[in-house]
């Protein structure tokens, strides 16, 4: 009988986070940031049918980066839960808290377990009354929430620096948009409309929240 | 709890009905938890002693929909409620009504509004007016067991096809055999008095405020010869709910408004009995 050789576990850990890190930062990444009445996700995607960005309940929005086929399933998987509860229970009943720790459990768990970790990055965001939550999970389970904005993706941390520079807590939706597509593109290239998918959480906009700003609209805004 | 991840084979897709089934099992099946239900319990009448919803109606005008429904739910020869909601919206652009077992009606239209919003989350894309409809005809159909004791529902499905730029409405038997009709049409107890009345006052192209009176004066004409219909009510307020949908999508007529309608419809009819 042969016997497996000995991997020690730190050393199988970090390989699986390498993999998965490898595989997110081959993606594009993606800026969620509060303004005055909402929230705007703005990502780099140019497919028009292939979203990065949807609605998940009447306040909450799921957003992903990485593989597309893994988080389009957690995305799926959320609106069941979120549609289950709110139909088992009431609408007012459906967190966005829950729902991301939910999906930590099942990110961390398919971390430590599986052979292949999930290569995806995820947010849900959920517009309160006063105070918006953003949750960010990563591939291993690790969630943080912000209350201010939060950039997911391989090239986070360049990113992050660009749109702190820019943050100002009572903007509204254009100047969030326009500041999170110029910390998308950096100082060496600019993003069209045709380049972004952006959605956004708006209290103006009766009980489903969710609206996604179309190419034409957003041209506008970004001009 | 955990996370509803289903492996391919058993994934239920869009269907909110089969999720519910996945996830909670049978009983949490609201179309069929009281399948079992012990024989009928029937009152003097013959009717089973719950509370029903009555009269509703649906009319097309010249860009859209009206629909109307009284307020009143009967159990057996009692008034169970005042002002019972009969019309709701069904998505932005599309109205359900329902006569029949008041509180099957009810939780199927709870059931019916979430298939369509969570087939639009998931599948990205909003079904057809015609999607809609058959939807809705299979919660009717899986309702069958219950109709044959006694327990009918049966609604009425209209919205505004945005595809062909055009109000549409559906009727169903408790089969859920469903029937389009093209420009009017009305169910329960005192649906055939309300239908008399549109047909007399109906025609192509009607305005949105000759839609809204036609079927206000049907209401009226319908709590006058049945007794399960429910008329407006000045002393506590209670008028019909009224809505339209039209490419702007669902809205309802408000409350003043009706009412104001309703005291012109009567004083109309009291100059007519002056001599």
């Amino acid at each position: 009988m042969t016997m497996p050789f000995y991997v020690a576990p730190e050393q199988v850990m970090k390989d699986r986070a390498e993999y998965a890190q490898k595989g997110i930062a081959r993606g594009r990444s993606l800026v969620a940031t509060t303004y005055d009445v909402g929230i705007a996700i703005v990502a780099e995607n140019p497919s028009r049918s292939l979203h990065k960005v949807s609605e998940i309940y009447d306040r909450i929005a799921f957003a992903g980066v990485g593989k597309y086929n893994e988080y389009d399933q957690l995305r799926v998987a959320g609106v069941r839960h979120a549609d289950t509860k709110g139909y088992a229970f009431s609408r007012e009943d459906v967190d966005a808290r829950s729902l991301a720790n939910l999906y930590a459990q099942y990110l961390g768990n398919v971390f430590t377990h599986e052979m292949k970790p999930l290569e995806v990055e995820i947010l849900v965001a959920e517009l309160g009354d006063g105070e918006n939550q953003l949750y960010h999970i990563a591939y291993e389970g690790t969630i943080t929430d912000e209350d201010r904005f939060t950039v997911l993706g391989g090239d986070a941390e360049t990113i992050t620096e660009r749109v702190a520079g820019l943050w100002r807590p009572d903007w509204d939706m254009a100047s969030a948009i326009k500041a999170a597509a110029s910390a998308l593109a950096g100082p060496d290239r600019t993003l069209a409309a045709g380049d972004l998918e952006v959605a956004i959480l708006s209290r103006s906009n009766g009980r489903r929240t969710f609206r996604r700003i179309e190419e034409e609209e957003l041209a506008q805004l970004l001009a | 709890m955990s996370l509803p991840l289903f492996p391919p084979e058993h994934d239920p897709g869009p269907d909110f009905v089969g999720l519910l089934r996945l996830t909670a099992g049978r009983a949490a099946d609201p179309l069929r938890a009281a399948e079992s239900a012990p024989g009928r319990q029937l009152d003097a009448a013959g009717n089973v002693a719950v509370p029903h919803g009555t009269t509703v109606v649906a009319l097309r005008w010249a860009d859209g929909v009206v629909m109307a429904g009284d307020r009143r739910a009967t159990a057996g020869n009692v008034i169970a409620h005042h002002a019972m909601d009969k019309v709701f919206p069904a998505d932005r652009h599309s109205a359900v009504a329902i006569a029949g077992t008041a509180g099957m009606a009810i939780e199927m239209v709870r059931l019916f509004q979430v298939q369509l919003e969570h087939y639009e989350k998931v599948e990205g894309s909003i079904l057809s007016l015609e999607g809609k409809a058959n939807q809705l005809a299979q919660m009717v159909r899986q309702h069958l067991p219950l109709a044959m004791q006694g327990l009918a529902v049966v609604p009425l499905f209209a919205g505004y096809d945005t595809a062909r730029e055009t109000g549409r409405i559906f009727n169903y038997d408790v089969t859920g055999g469903h029937y389009e009709d093209t420009d009017f049409q009305a169910t329960g107890s005192g649906g055939r008095d309300a239908r008399s009345t549109v047909k007399l006052g109906w025609r192509e192209g009607l305005g949105e405020d000759e839609a809204v009176d036609l079927a206000i004066q049907s209401l009226y004409d319908a709590a006058d010869e049945d007794s399960a219909t429910g008329g407006p009510d000045p002393v506590r307020g209670i008028y019909p709910i009224l809505a339209v949908v039209d490419r702007d999508g669902y809205r309802e007529v408000p409350e003043e408004q009706v009412a104001e309608r309703f005291g012109a419809l009567v004083a109309r009819k009291q100059a007519e009995r002056e001599p």
